[in-house]
């Protein structure tokens, strides 16, 4: 090319560099992402940010990952399940962040999902958990149906052939009654398990918990991770984090605004890298939260974050 | 017209105070709790001088308005006796007629009931008094059948999609309180039927007490001796079988103003009015009549004045038990039935409950429980909490708020949040870590102030530990533990809620600017 086509590029992709991201070229991408066939040049495993805010994070990487059309797709019944445990507000972090819940599930809609519900099995009263955590008003804003999960006829029996302990369980009929299910805990310390993340995060789908507690509480959780429908995506909010006395924490001591956010669709791979995230704000050696081993062993994921392909994004 | 008045009034406090007992999802403001304030019995045991002002001069000048407008269990006979009347045809329709009041049991029973209390078992008051009579058939009979039919909608809505209304677990609290409740509404509904309001002039204690100020009241259904014709129309519509149409007189002190009477009569020969006037106008006409009038304002003021010197026995003995903490000490048990949060003092919270169930209505975790013997015979159905199917909330104070005789006193979040209602106890025999060396750490989890925290163990294993001080009583320890047959954690009760102290750390600001992987 002669010097004026050379300059004029230049000028151009220094015009292009300035465009700064916004929402609609994000849902432009996704959409043509969508309706290729071919996926994009990188596919990464495991997307980490941080700084921002949890909308924005969100974005940046869900488009690292290829869009949210890359695993929901038009028509399908999708269930986002979040943490809602606790009767607290957004501040503590004992919930996982109702601004992430929202745009989660815009998403959904934006990537022509029919149908979005969200529920947790809650440890505090459902009511007072639903409507205090600020994700009940949230998701309905967005128009997700927001439904109960607090009495037994509501949960149907499932079988877990690659469990030890966990044989059987009663999981939720919104999660098996789905056509792709989404995980979003908060990432929080827990006296019990040691750590509450991803694979904690799955005793919200299933009725009897307390059988957990008396059986060999970390091994039913690796246990669960074995569910054969595993969620599409893994989203563990660490916009707050909960670094004491958790899971429910006793006030705003116990909190970290830590501004990070991990996506994987590998259970076990976002609970290391979010443990060893969490290692910098408080020791927790890997070897202590017992359930990720032995997840890793019944092949639900791996903890080799070596072998993985990571993106980190900072805002 | 007066009739009409006191039907819509009626009719406006008995629908709200049902809806009001019923309501389990908090659709009513709860502020709604003033129309338990303002019931006789609750004004007398909370010390509200106010409402006691109110309803004792509202007698005293109207009459016994209280028992037909605002008294839910009067309006429920109203409604029985109308409901016969609508049953039955002209002809076979029922007449009431004259009796003679049976003045030895009103005296009786409201004596009973004066002289139990005072000896502390508040027990018969509850019994009795109409309000929490009515108390209890709203919880135990008539709140489960609206839950019954909310699950009805739920399990049709739900299904299509619709969350409006959810399914919601309806618990059998107290076998006894629900066959009682059933007995009383049975029972006064027969009363009702047969007999109009017998009950509210021989049995219930309010009755008797405010007949004994509305015998004197200034404003009084009476005869107009020139226009009454004798016909006796007034008396067979008389609920309170009060009117005597042959002497022209009318028993005030069973007269509940319900106006049927004045309704009825085509001739006006029945009015409401002021004595002033009444007098002035006979005392041309009759003498004896007059002095007849005055030996029984003599007997009169007598009983007036017995009584108003033993309710202030009362009100005394309530405000120095309030002041000076008098009264029986109670045996120390071996397993205290846990008051709810706001009772502060078993000895206050004893003398003033008479078992409304209102707190049982209200509490949203359903975990208040009308006790039996746990409290002694003189508590029965008092309540108390139960952490088989929840626990108490730790922000919530819902049950001190709506409770209308201060047994239960208002706290704010803040006071709840520094009282100690029961203390935790724990037995690690029974805990699954040091049986069963796995993992646990449930009753930690729930623990609002981590009186209950986990404490490194062996292998990696945390187990719990306890600091009584700090513990809320909350039992949400209790209700989670897992451990079969028997809990390795719960919540011992106490005679007295006291005061713990709390320290917090300071909030840490942690930067983080690197991933850790």
């Amino acid at each position: 090319m002669d010097r004026r086509d050379f300059l004029k590029s230049i000028a151009l992709a220094g015009a292009v560099a300035t465009i700064r991201d916004n929402k609609a070229m994000t849902l432009m991408s996704q959409h043509f992402n969508g309706q290729s066939s071919t996926t994009p040049a990188e596919t990464y495993d495991l997307v980490a940010v941080l700084g921002g805010e949890p909308t924005t994070m969100f974005q940046k990487a869900i488009s690292e990952l290829g869009g949210m059309s890359k695993f929901v797709s038009k028509g399908q019944k999708v269930v986002v399940k979040p943490n809602i445990g606790w009767d607290k507000t957004p501040d503590l972090a004992a919930n996982t962040n109702p601004d992430l819940i929202k745009e989660i599930i815009k998403q959904c809609y934006d990537a022509g999902a029919s149908e979005v519900i969200v529920f947790d099995h809650t440890c505090d009263d459902w009511r007072k958990c639903y409507t205090n955590s600020g994700i009940e008003a949230a998701a309905k804003a967005v128009g997700a149906k927001v439904i109960p999960a607090d009495l037994e006829s509501y949960y149907n029996k499932v079988d877990l052939p690659k469990a030890q302990t966990l044989k059987t369980a009663k999981i939720h009929k919104a999660i098996l009654e789905s056509d792709v299910w989404i995980n979003v805990p908060v990432l929080k310390n827990h006296g019990g398990a040691k750590m509450s993340i991803a694979m904690k995060n799955l005793m919200g789908i299933v009725w009897d918990r307390r059988y957990f507690h008396a059986n060999n509480l970390q091994q039913c959780i690796a246990d669960i991770s074995t569910f054969s429908k595993r969620p599409v995506l893994n989203i563990v909010d660490a916009y707050r984090v909960m670094k004491d006395n958790g899971p429910r924490g006793r006030n705003e001591a116990d909190v970290v605004l830590s501004k990070a956010l991990f996506i994987s669709q590998d259970i076990v791979a976002v609970d290391t890298a979010a443990t060893n995230f969490f290692n910098q704000i408080r020791e927790m050696p890997l070897e202590d939260i017992k359930y990720i081993s032995m997840a890793d062993k019944l092949n639900s994921g791996t903890m080799q974050l070596n072998k993985l392909k990571i993106k980190r994004i900072r805002i | 017209m007066l009739k009409k008045i006191r039907i819509s009034v009626s009719i406006l406090f008995l629908l709200l105070i049902c809806l009001y007992f019923v309501d389990f999802s908090g659709l009513l403001s709860n502020k709604l709790h003033f129309l338990g304030e303002i019931q006789l019995i609750p004004a007398i045991l909370s010390l509200n001088w106010l409402v006691l002002l109110i309803l004792l001069l509202l007698t005293f000048i109207f009459g016994r308005i209280y028992c037909s407008s605002v008294c839910p269990l009067g309006i429920y006979q109203d409604i029985v006796s109308w409901l016969r009347k609508r049953l039955s045809n002209k002809k076979h329709r029922r007449k009431y007629k004259y009796l003679k009041p049976l003045n030895i049991l009103r005296w009786l029973f409201l004596g009973i009931t004066v002289i139990a209390f005072i000896f502390g078992f508040t027990f018969l008051i509850g019994l009795l008094d109409p309000y929490s009579i009515f108390g209890r058939i709203m919880v135990h009979i008539f709140k489960p059948v609206y839950m019954a039919g909310n699950n009805i909608l739920a399990s049709v809505l739900n299904p299509m999609g619709n969350y409006t209304f959810y399914t919601v677990t309806i618990y059998l609290l107290s076998i006894m309180s629900t066959v009682l409740s059933l007995i009383m509404i049975l029972l006064i509904g027969i009363l009702s039927w047969n007999n109009g309001r017998i009950y509210c002039n021989t049995v219930c204690p309010v009755g008797t007490f405010l007949g004994l100020i509305s015998k004197f009241s200034i404003y009084q259904i009476r005869f107009d001796k020139v226009k009454c014709t004798l016909c006796g129309k007034c008396a067979r519509e008389c609920k309170a079988s009060c009117i005597d149409f042959r002497n022209m007189k009318v028993d005030t002190s069973r007269c509940i103003n319900c106006f049927n009477c004045i309704e009825a009569c085509s001739e006006n020969g029945l009015q409401y009015k002021s004595s002033i006037m009444g007098h002035s106008r006979e005392k041309a006409d009759n003498h004896q009549h007059n002095s007849e009038v005055s030996n029984v304002t003599f007997n009169n003021r007598r009983r007036f004045l017995t009584l108003t010197f033993a309710t202030s026995l009362l009100s005394i003995k309530l405000f120095a038990d309030k002041v000076l903490h008098l009264g029986e000490k109670k045996d120390v048990k071996r397993k205290k039935p846990i008051m709810p949060p706001g009772a502060m003092d078993i000895n206050k919270f004893s003398r003033q409950c008479t078992s409304c169930h209102l707190c049982v209505s209200k509490c949203p975790a359903q975990i208040i429980e009308p006790s039996l013997f746990e409290y002694g015979i003189g508590g029965i159905m008092q309540p108390m909490l139960n952490f088989t199917n929840q626990f108490c909330n730790y922000d919530c104070t819902i049950c001190t708020d709506v409770c209308p005789t201060g047994a239960l006193s208002s706290i704010t979040k803040e006071t709840k949040h520094h009282t100690q209602i029961g203390r935790v106890q724990l037995y690690l025999e029974n805990c699954i870590v040091y049986t069963d060396e796995t993992s646990c750490g449930a009753c930690s989890e729930h623990c609002p102030t981590q009186a209950v925290h986990m404490i490194p163990y062996k292998n990696h294993l945390t187990i719990p530990e306890i600091n009584q001080e700090i513990c809320v009583g909350c039992g949400g320890c209790e209700f989670i533990c897992p451990a079969l047959p028997w809990k390795a954690i719960f919540v011992e009760g106490q005679d007295k809620h006291t005061n713990i102290v709390l320290e917090f750390e300071k909030k840490e600001e942690i930067e983080l600017d690197d991933f850790g992987f």
